[in-house]
């Protein structure tokens, strides 16, 4: 149900991306003010969710009509199936409808040879900082979340898709990618659905009662999808009740459809996948395609008809022949639009209006039974929890659903949470990391340092960065000067400190030796044979006053690095030496 | 860096490497040469088999007679067949941090490495390998298990009697190491510890190193691997292919750059063209089945089958066999051949547009459906029924040894009209047919490899010129059977390291640099000073933080107030650990406006 278009901004360098969604919408911007965007220039790549006309409906006007040339990406199954619901939706637009500005046949093929194929968590280098990975999102089949990194910043898009592995397809999932930005569907904000099996229980059962009293029931689905799920469960549970009225699925796609769910076997749910060799699940026994003369059989059947908001085609012919017997009933699974017959009578209204001024009155029952796969609220919050997003944007759905869910979001993961209405802009701040490089020398010497026992312990280290055409670089100081070729300056600092002491001079360099030893007993402090004292790199010396023999000069010198240890040395000599128990 | 080397048979290999602080294993292959010093394990006993003689030692002691029987003046053993297993001493394999999987064939050796050397690690494949692989493993278990032999020889093992031993059996190495088959359960373990990837999927390993598998082109879901961090790269190439058949095509342009590159995997039949021998196939096939003959076709139930089976497609008619049954006999004939339709992701390009339409990527559902090939898990039940003569039949194990290809060995053998084609290169097909001596049947030789041959690699490595070249000793010098071949081996700038069985290399290359990441509050923080024309200079001080090998620098904590009592004793409290560093000096001094500045 998705029916926005995205475009971001990200990187270094100006990247737009763009997720194909449905024409109309599409035509749309295209028409307004975005337009300028449009061009070659910006847009890198396209990826399209899975197959459904409102994720991929306005990829031949995109690539052929605008003029799009580069890179579009899909997964297998939605590779395959996209070319035919395009086609199929050419024809009811263009020769149903007389709509002239369309595209072509040609165009649809021209366009599939855009597409690039990609397999589940491959990661799709698209230029030389741009990368996208697809992750399974359940939906339908082949529905994929995609993820765009630039750098070290990344987007996870979502399109549709389900928290809940169902009677085909498994459930969405994705690693701790810790996107900066999550955007994901809400369709289903604040629901949280009763448990499927309950669903599928009331289904059955209203399935069953209509047939038990000799009924009809249509189940108008489109081709792929929820129509696949429907039948596995009626199958089934026709097996298990050992049942004998027809069930029929209209011809055309949906017969098709079930091939390429039994070709593309390693996308359905595990179940499915482990038991194939030995009877696939696509394989129907009681399923058989439908022709038109059956809708006037006697006796009891049930008919999956396409398209599924009877709308126009099949299920809506089925529709008008039933509708009048109250013994019928239709069952409709997923959500209509405004305008449509599904709509109408969805909302209760029981007189219909067809072409030609024709009352149709609605006698059959009417039900709704939301199969459609698209996460709810726990699902959506269950993502979350997945990905560990930084920020969260919402689209789809109704504005008073997401603003509770946003909250929700907020309050439980504290991130920012987004939901900008339609053709609104948002920015969101990102505050990367900067990734540099650091010489092993340096790094070793920094982990190596003190040796402690609890290695993961933080420690300080110091290093010089260069930074050159882009490239950053942590060495050690010495290696950056020796790499510059720059001479090293020595900068010492000399201090004379008097100490009274009227003993001889190497018996004074002693007492001193004595007490920073005493003191300082991290450091090392060494008594060199010439008669100076080193405590590091700090250089004592001691001489006598040329005046007063009783006044010795202490002689302190470092380097201006050591210039704490330093400072904090003539000061501890400038109190004097201690009593000498001597 | 170091490569400890486990295999010494270049096509089944099994390496390990140590990069940064990981362990990595690459592939474990099974080396099943062994079998063939075994006599076969016949399905219904064989009275040929069972009335050969003993073996009589040179100074007539008959200890052995028991053990080891003759046959044609070749020695086997009458036992449980055996299999020469990976090194396992060279090191602690439990320190093992994964295993990466190359193709199929290279990971018979799974269950003995994971359920014997207190392996805790992971596994990675891609999908195709795992499925494909377990049904090698299934029908290898499955055809040694239901034929329970009653003894196991060990005797003749012993070194002191080995010696004393006819070639090869004299000269067969680390018999000791010998193992009797995994079973099924074991199977299963293993195989529950892998990890199914993709192709391009950047696999992190605890932080540390990225591993990736690459489409290698040889087999169904078969992949090289590139093993990297940010600054070094090591590609292994294991088994790869650049003839068109039905995989997906191999990868190269990803392994340009690689510091060292392994390889592994060429063809083992370096004279042999792949397309030729096809046609070969083809032809003795036709030929055999004209005169009233049968085909027996030993293979593996997947790989070159189903290019066989697609080539008889398009041949059968033609050649007017149309009415000749093709049988697959195997426990996972079945699966196999379902399997095989349904990864349409990992093939290549003409295979997948079938798929899109959707019609099934290989015709050999056709060949099912119009019930010209028929498949059986075993010679017993519904195929005794449908069993129809001459015909052609497929069936495993292609070492002779075990599996029903040994029954129709027996059966057909005393006849010329029959011809067995031996396809897969694994064996040595006159090994293979020893224990069957004397042989009326006829025997074809058209080993399809189609692995990298020379030619192909020195094209590919001065395609993806990397700096060193790792290779089996065997690949540096002709083979022994045509020494003067020098055409027949790796001929590259600078010459490929080599190595054998038990041998620790250690690899030419040196780390320098390590990727870090600067916080950006402490990026913030620095000053940079444009030192030369484009090149700025930033002291940095901060705290490193490690973390799951990742490296990170942030602020240091604000320095504690400096001590304001002069009393403290404790000099440690007053220098804090973290002291900030001082920044080497450099550059001119204004001594002008230095001395200046000091006179006021």
């Amino acid at each position: 149900m998705g029916s926005r278009q995205f475009l971001f901004l990200k990187g270094k360098k100006e990247k737009f991306f763009c997720f194909a969604e449905g024409f109309e919408e599409v035509k749309r911007a295209v028409r307004t003010r975005q337009s300028n965007l449009l061009c070659n220039v910006f847009i890198l790549s396209v990826s399209c969710s899975h197959f459904h006309l409102d994720h991929c409906g306005a990829l031949p006007y995109f690539s052929e009509m605008v003029g799009y040339d580069g890179p579009i990406y899909m997964t297998h199954p939605t590779k395959a199936i996209c070319p035919i619901l395009l086609e199929d939706y050419r024809k009811i637009t263009v020769d149903k409808k007389g709509e002239t500005n369309f595209f072509t046949s040609q165009m649809i093929k021209d366009c599939m040879k855009k597409v690039v194929a990609v397999h589940l968590h491959q990661t799709v280098q698209v230029d030389e900082e741009l990368e996208i990975k697809a992750y399974y999102a359940g939906h339908v089949l082949g529905a994929a979340m995609f993820q765009i990194k630039v750098g070290c910043e990344s987007v996870v898009y979502t399109g549709d898709y389900n928290m809940t592995p169902d009677r085909h397809l498994g459930a969405a999932w994705i690693d701790k990618c810790r996107p900066d930005l999550l955007i994901t569907e809400s369709t289903y904000a604040t629901t949280i659905r009763d448990s499927k099996r309950c669903r599928e229980r009331d289904f059955l059962k209203k399935v069953h009662e209509t047939v038990e009293r000799g009924g009809k029931v249509l189940i108008p689905v489109f081709a792929l999808g929820r129509a696949q799920e429907l039948c596995i469960l009626l199958e089934t549970f026709w097996e298990r009740m050992n049942l004998k009225a027809p069930i029929y699925f209209s011809t055309g796609l949906t017969e098709k459809a079930n091939h390429y769910y039994k070709l593309f076997i390693t996308w359905t749910n595990q179940k499915i996948r482990k038991t194939f060799v030995q009877r696939n699940m696509f394989e129907f026994k009681h399923i058989k395609a439908f022709d038109r003369a059956f809708a006037d059989n006697p006796g009891p059947m049930v008919v999956f008809a396409t398209p599924g908001m009877l709308h126009a085609g099949q299920s809506l012919q089925i529709f008008r022949k039933w509708a009048g017997n109250e013994k019928n009933m239709v069952i409709m699974p997923g959500y209509c639009v405004q305008g449509t017959v599904g709509h109408k009578i969805l909302s209760g209204q029981r007189k219909l209006e067809m072409e030609g001024r024709q009352i149709l009155e609605v006698k059959m029952q009417v039900e709704y039974m939301s199969f459609s796969a698209h996460a709810d609220a726990k699902g959506i919050m269950q993502l979350i929890r997945q990905a560990e997003p930084r920020n969260v944007l919402l689209v789809h759905g109704e504005a008073k659903k997401m603003e509770f869910l946003k909250q929700k979001i907020e309050q439980e993961f504290h991130v920012n949470c987004y939901m900008p209405a339609n053709g609104e802009t948002t920015t969101i701040f990102t505050n990367p990391s900067i990734p540099v490089d650091i010489s092993l020398g340096l790094l070793k010497r920094e982990t190596a340092i003190g040796l402690l026992p609890d290695a993961k312990k933080p420690k300080l280290m110091h290093g010089t960065l260069i930074m050159k055409d882009n490239s950053f670089r942590l060495v050690s100081p010495e290696q950056a000067l020796k790499e510059l070729g720059l001479a090293e300056h020595q900068l010492r600092f000399t201090c004379r400190v008097h100490i009274q002491d009227p003993r001889k001079e190497h018996e004074t360099v002693l007492r001193v030796y004595n007490h920073l030893k005493g003191v300082l007993k991290d450091y090392s402090v060494q008594h060199l044979p010439d008669g100076s004292i080193t405590v590091e790199s700090i250089l004592i010396q001691a001489t006598a006053h040329s005046e007063d023999q009783g006044t010795k000069v202490l002689l302190v010198s470092w380097t201006y690095q050591d210039e704490e240890l330093g400072s904090y040395l003539t000061s501890l000599l400038k109190k004097g030496l201690p009593q000498s128990t001597s | 860096m170091k490569l400890y080397c486990l295999s010494g048979h270049p096509t089944l290999p099994c390496n390990v490497l140590k990069f940064k602080s990981t362990t990595i294993m690459l592939d474990c292959g099974l080396d099943m040469t062994s079998t063939l010093n075994f006599l076969p394990l016949p399905l219904v006993q064989s009275p040929r088999l069972s009335k050969l003689p003993g073996l009589v030692l040179k100074d007539g002691s008959t200890f052995l007679d028991k053990e080891l029987k003759e046959c044609s003046g070749h020695v086997f053993v009458d036992s449980v067949p055996e299999f020469c297993l990976p090194e396992t001493e060279l090191l602690d394999l439990s320190t093992v941090d994964v295993i990466l999987i190359s193709n199929y064939h290279c990971m018979m050796a799974l269950p003995y490495i994971t359920e014997y050397t207190g392996f805790t690690g992971t596994v990675y494949a891609t999908e195709p390998t795992v499925q494909i692989g377990r049904l090698l493993m299934e029908e290898l278990v499955n055809s040694i298990e239901r034929v329970p032999k009653a003894q196991s020889a060990s005797t003749w093992k012993n070194k002191e009697v080995q010696r004393l031993l006819p070639a090869p059996l004299k000269d067969a190495v680390e018999v000791s190491m010998w193992r009797k088959c995994y079973t099924m359960p074991e199977v299963n373990a293993a195989l529950s510890k892998i990890q199914l990837v993709g192709y391009s999927q950047k696999i992190e390993l605890f932080g540390a190193v990225q591993v990736t598998p690459l489409s290698s082109g040889y087999a169904l879901g078969s992949s090289n691997w590139i093993i990297q961090s940010h600054y070094e790269k090591v590609s292994y190439v294991s088994g790869s292919s650049l003839l068109t058949t039905h995989p997906q095509p191999m990868d190269q342009a990803s392994l340009k750059n690689s510091d060292v590159l392994i390889l592994t995997g060429l063809t083992q039949i370096p004279t042999a063209n792949p397309d030729g021998m096809v046609g070969e196939f083809c032809s003795n096939l036709a030929m055999t089945v004209r005169n009233g003959g049968n085909v027996l076709v030993p293979c593996y139930p997947s790989g070159v089958i189903y290019d066989l089976l697609e080539c008889l497609y398009q041949y059968i008619d033609s050649a007017g066999l149309s009415n000749v049954p093709f049988y697959f006999i195997s426990p996972v004939a079945n699966s196999s051949l379902e399997f095989s339709q349904i990864f349409a992701e990992w093939l290549c390009h003409n295979k997948q547009t079938k798929v899109y339409l959707p019609e099934p990527p290989f015709p050999h559902a056709e060949l099912i459906q119009t019930n010209k090939l028929k498949h059986y898990p075993s010679i017993h039940g519904d195929f005794s029924n449908d069993f129809k003569q001459p015909c052609v039949i497929f069936t495993g194990h292609p070492s002779l040894r075990f599996g029903d290809v040994v029954h129709f060995m027996e059966l057909w053998g005393k006849s010329s009209l029959n011809t067995v084609i031996f396809t897969e290169p694994d064996f040595s097909y006159l090994d293979a047919l020893a224990p069957y001596q004397p042989l009326a049947m006829k025997c074809v030789y058209c080993p399809i490899d189609t692995r990298l041959n020379f030619i192909q690699v020195s094209k590919l490595l001065k395609e993806v010129q990397p700096l060193h070249v790792v290779c089996p000793e065997q690949y540096t010098q002709p083979p022994p059977s045509q020494s003067h071949r020098t055409d027949l081996m790796i001929d590259c700038q600078p010459p490929p390291m080599s190595y054998r069985r038990a041998e620790v290399l250690t690899l030419p290359y040196k780390r320098r640099y390590e990727k870090i990441e600067i916080m950006p509050e402490l990026a913030d923080s620095l000053v940079p000073l444009e030192i030369k024309p484009g090149i700025s200079l930033a002291t940095v001080s901060a705290m490193l933080h490690t973390k799951d090998n990742k490296h990170v620098l942030q602020l240091p904590p604000k320095p504690p107030q400096p001590p304001t009592s002069k009393k403290r004793k404790r000099v440690s409290d007053d220098v804090p650990e973290c002291k900030p560093l001082k920044p080497l000096l450099s550059g001119s001094i204004p001594v002008d406006q230095f001395v200046q500045t000091l006179e006021k």
